[in-house]
């Protein structure tokens, strides 16, 4: 335990709120590296997952990527782009956007595909565009699980983010590796707690939202459906499959 | 290549090192979700903080944990016992979700008429919710087997050898060619453990194997067919 008052005290201490290393400006690092990570996989996987739950096409080869994904260790993506483009900031980029691509679109697809099948053919019905039933009716109904995706590759990338600093300068990770190499347990121990910190922060704003982008028709309509449906449902094993490794 | 022919020992001796990581976790993360999952199923407080728990544990970083973990369980950051609890305690973290789901996935009329044939509650459990939630439960557990053989590539940042010791060597050196062949043994390791979950899967539950909608409509329970 007294390691750990060391840590706190390591956390605590201004001369690690100054400089290069000062701990704000790692988390700033750590947070806005993850962000723009998302905010470039999203770009790529959200129009592609849109684009096979609202066909259905190409859903076996989305499936079988984001499955063959899971399995590569980000370590060794990692270290590899690193050696193929150079030591710098380019490589976690590239490593961590790769990463974050396949739970995302899955959580874009899976949402499309959740919804029930008779909403999108009564949309068709009363004479909705394509495009408007995508916007419209596709979007806000299949949102909680993209944010569900979004969330798990969010998690993926803030403790990839931490392995990024094997190989660059940058983010909290710093303070792990550097502990450890010269055998400085409070920095080494202060630097994960504010990693983890950081990371159940992260899933407590995406639980929030995701709660939130429920549409209000869904919610209303909730306690009917439990009542109608067969006790057995059909099991949820992907909510912990899409989370993937980390 | 010529580096992956002439360090094919080196490659083997980390493929076992990797097993002897990662193989615990896989049992012992099914062997502690099952209470825990079953717990969470039962009652509605219980489910709130099990699935709560675990599912903060699941976010919690791994490279962090590995270092935080040995000052509050006492193990040294270095040894194998401290990446086999970490990587354990991943596994329950998702298996517990899988179990609860599963239990709760087993139709309640087949319980009910498992109750009134006869069962105690407890040889219920084993008879009839558990073979019925059995595929489900190895779904998860696949999940498990994969994503522990990729997690414990990470302890090698910290020194304790495995596969992805390949890529700090590889890295450090500047030996592509040794990530790679990391890379490729990681992934065929998570199959081969994965095709021995769904070949030990088919020998555990028999009536999944002749036809698939079999497991989706598990209509005749194992123990039905046994009585």
């Amino acid at each position: 335990m007294n390691l750990f008052a060391q840590a706190v005290q390591w956390i605590l201490d201004p001369l690690n709120y100054v400089g290069v290393n000062a701990i704000p400006l790692r988390v700033f690092e750590h947070l806005a590296f993850t962000l723009v990570t998302l905010v470039i996989a999203s770009a790529i996987a959200i129009p592609i997952g849109f684009f096979i739950g609202h066909t259905g096409r190409g859903r076996g080869l989305a499936v079988s990527v984001a499955g063959a994904f899971r399995a590569i260790p980000t370590l060794g993506l990692l270290t590899l782009v690193a050696l193929w483009i150079g030591i710098g900031l380019g490589a976690p980029f590239v490593a961590l956007t790769i990463l974050a691509i396949p739970p995302i679109l899955a959580g874009a697809y899976t949402g499309f595909e959740a919804i029930d099948r008779r909403t999108v053919d009564a949309a068709r019905a009363v004479g909705m565009s394509e495009g408007q039933i995508v916007r419209g009716v596709e979007v806000p109904l299949g949102l909680p699980l993209l944010i569900g995706g979004i969330r798990s590759a969010a998690l993926q990338v803030v403790a990839t983010a931490t392995l990024a600093a094997y190989i660059a300068d940058i983010g909290l990770g710093r303070y792990l590796f550097t502990g450890l190499k010269t055998r400085d347990h409070a920095e080494m121990l202060g630097g994960s707690i504010l990693v983890i910190l950081l990371a159940l922060a992260l899933e407590g704003i995406f639980a929030t939202i995701q709660r939130f982008v429920v549409p209000r028709g869904v919610i209303s309509s909730r306690s009917k459906v439990v009542r109608v449906r067969s006790s057995r449902a059909r099991p949820m094993v992907n909510s912990a499959v899409e989370k993937g490794t980390q | 290549m010529t580096w992956i022919w002439s360090n094919g020992d080196l490659i083997w001796d980390r493929t076992l090192d990797h097993l002897v990581l990662s193989v615990p976790p896989i049992l012992l993360s099914f062997l502690l979700a099952l209470p825990l999952g079953a717990l969470a199923n039962r009652y509605r407080a219980s489910r709130g903080v099990i699935l709560g728990s675990v599912g903060l544990l699941y976010a919690i970083p791994s490279l962090p944990l590995f270092i935080v973990l040995p000052v509050i369980v006492g193990t040294s950051a270095r040894s194998p016992l401290n990446l086999i609890i970490a990587l354990t305690l991943y596994g329950v973290a998702l298996m517990v979700r899988v179990v609860a789901d599963g239990l709760a996935s087993v139709d309640r009329d087949v319980r009910q008429s498992a109750a009134g044939v006869g069962f105690s509650s407890w040889s219920e459990f084993w008879q009839v919710e558990l073979p019925l939630a059995g595929p489900v439960l190895l779904a998860g557990l696949r999940v498990v087997a994969v994503s522990t053989v990729s997690l414990a590539t990470v302890g090698a940042v910290i020194g304790v050898q495995s596969l992805g010791s390949l890529f700090t060597d590889g890295f450090q050196r500047g030996i592509q060619a040794e990530i790679i062949a990391g890379i490729v043994a990681t992934v065929v390791l998570a199959l081969v453990l994965d095709g021995v979950l769904v070949l030990l899967g088919r020998l555990l539950m028999p009536w999944t194997r002749k036809s698939s909608s079999r497991v989706l409509l598990p209509v005749v329970t194992p123990a039905a067919v046994t009585r």
